[in-house]
């Protein structure tokens, strides 16, 4: 099963990535827990420094921006 | 603009990304060089004003305005946003890392200016920054750059009054920010940044994040000129309405009593009005510009501007999770007073 991480406190970039990580997991018909991550000392383990962060299967994807939902499907059907 | 589908099964065909970016910038550039005449033609005859009437003028100077500026904003933040897709956060802390103060403040302030940066990150920011060793007082000349020299303020500023304006202001945001940071730094206030930062262990993993190619960074220059243009485009036309009709009805002279070069205290009374006041950078320069066109001194509304996007209430809130309340008035006091003293010297020197 996948695991995913959304990193952001409160942000509306934060917000908005996670809606599209959800609807992609959901399209995809996808086995996936998805987080959202807000503490800071958490967020700070993964040494991101701009949010929205997404990390995938441990492995951090993306950091400051909102993907598009393309490159969101390819980092979970890799 | 369309971006080729990353995925492969797709079977849309795409322009390419460069010619779409030519039409559009050739588009662009008709768009600027007609909107002028247009301006005059459609106040003037078709509506019939009269040249040289108050309404006329009025008319005429909302109408090439408000595309003007529309115009500039949208291509300037598009250029902006590409020029920053060459810059991340994470990127400009390698760089500052074993940097001298000094150097490394001039640095912090001038990749303030370039790097990507959300007041609603700067909680993780700050963390990372002096978590991996750069010190508080270069930390904050980033800081303190990163809002002040904005990018909708810069357009606008180059939009109403000219490159030259528009580089003052740049330039003195860069010195007020590396100044900032020196003094906090010889301050020694590390004791006021909230203790559980310093607790903080970030990780060690080094981030391998893929560069956007191209048609990503295009996407992005794309996406937030939407974001932005489309949160300030009402404010810049209400604006400029409002400066329309100073520039048409106020009588010339009006205001240089009050806020003219003559009365020091109209510097302070601007960057006292101007803290409160966040974020509306777009709305507030063509009224402001139409103050100056009727007397008001070039340092005060700088000074005005600055203190409306330098310091924002939201982004002192955020800040205030990882410092003490005495290092965030310390911080207020020193911008603060960094504005006020560039609102007294450019109204000297001009």
């Amino acid at each position: 099963m996948l695991n995913i991480k959304v990193l952001g406190s409160g942000c509306a970039n934060c917000k908005k990535l996670e809606a599209s990580v959800r609807k992609v997991v959901a399209n995809q018909g996808l086995e996936a827990e998805v987080e959202k991550v807000t503490d800071y000392a958490e967020i700070m383990k993964w040494n991101v420094l701009s949010t929205p962060g997404l990390v995938v299967n441990d492995k951090v994807v993306s950091t400051g921006r909102i993907p598009s939902e393309s490159e969101i499907k390819n980092w979970l059907n890799f | 603009m369309s971006v080729p589908s990353l995925s492969t099964s797709t079977k849309r065909v795409e322009p390419h990304p460069t010619l779409v970016l030519g039409v559009l910038s050739l588009a662009w550039l008709v768009a600027y060089n007609i909107i002028e005449p247009l301006a005059n033609w459609v106040a003037f005859s078709l509506l019939g004003l009269e040249r040289g009437s108050h309404l006329g003028e009025a008319v005429a100077f909302f109408l090439y305005d408000v595309p003007k500026l529309l115009l500039l904003l949208s291509g300037m933040i598009f250029v902006i946003t590409i020029i920053r897709s060459f810059f991340s956060p994470e990127q400009t802390r390698a760089f500052l890392g074993g940097k001298r103060e000094g150097v490394g403040n001039v640095l912090a302030a001038s990749l303030g200016v370039v790097t990507p940066f959300c007041s609603c990150s700067a909680v993780p920011l700050f963390i990372g920054f002096v978590e991996s060793g750069i010190p508080l007082g270069v930390t904050f000349s980033f800081l303190v750059a990163a809002p002040l020299v904005n990018e909708v303020a810069l357009v606008m500023l180059f939009g109403l009054f000219g490159w030259k304006v528009a580089l003052l202001y740049m330039v003195s945001g860069l010195i007020i920010a590396v100044l900032a940071g020196v003094i906090i730094g010889r301050l020694k206030l590390e004791r006021y940044v909230e203790d559980f930062v310093w607790q903080i262990k970030i990780g060690k993993e080094a981030l391998d994040i893929s560069k956007p190619a191209w048609p990503q960074r295009l996407k992005l220059g794309w996406q937030s000129t939407k974001e932005i243009v489309g949160k300030v485009w009402l404010y810049v036309i209400v604006g400029i309405a409002v400066g329309a009709g100073i520039h048409g009805y106020v009588p010339e002279s009006a205001l240089v009593e009050i806020m003219g070069k003559d009365s020091w205290w109209s510097i302070p009374a601007a960057v006292g009005l101007g803290v409160p006041l966040y974020s509306n950078a777009a709305g507030v320069m063509p009224i402001v510009s139409a103050l100056m066109e009727k007397g008001a001194a070039l340092g005060t509304v700088l000074a005005f501007m600055m203190a409306v996007v330098g310091l924002s209430l939201p982004e002192m809130l955020i800040l205030r999770r990882v410092l003490k309340p005495q290092l965030i008035g310390i911080f207020i006091a020193v911008v603060a007073i960094g504005i006020t003293l560039t609102g007294y010297l450019f109204n000297w020197l001009i």
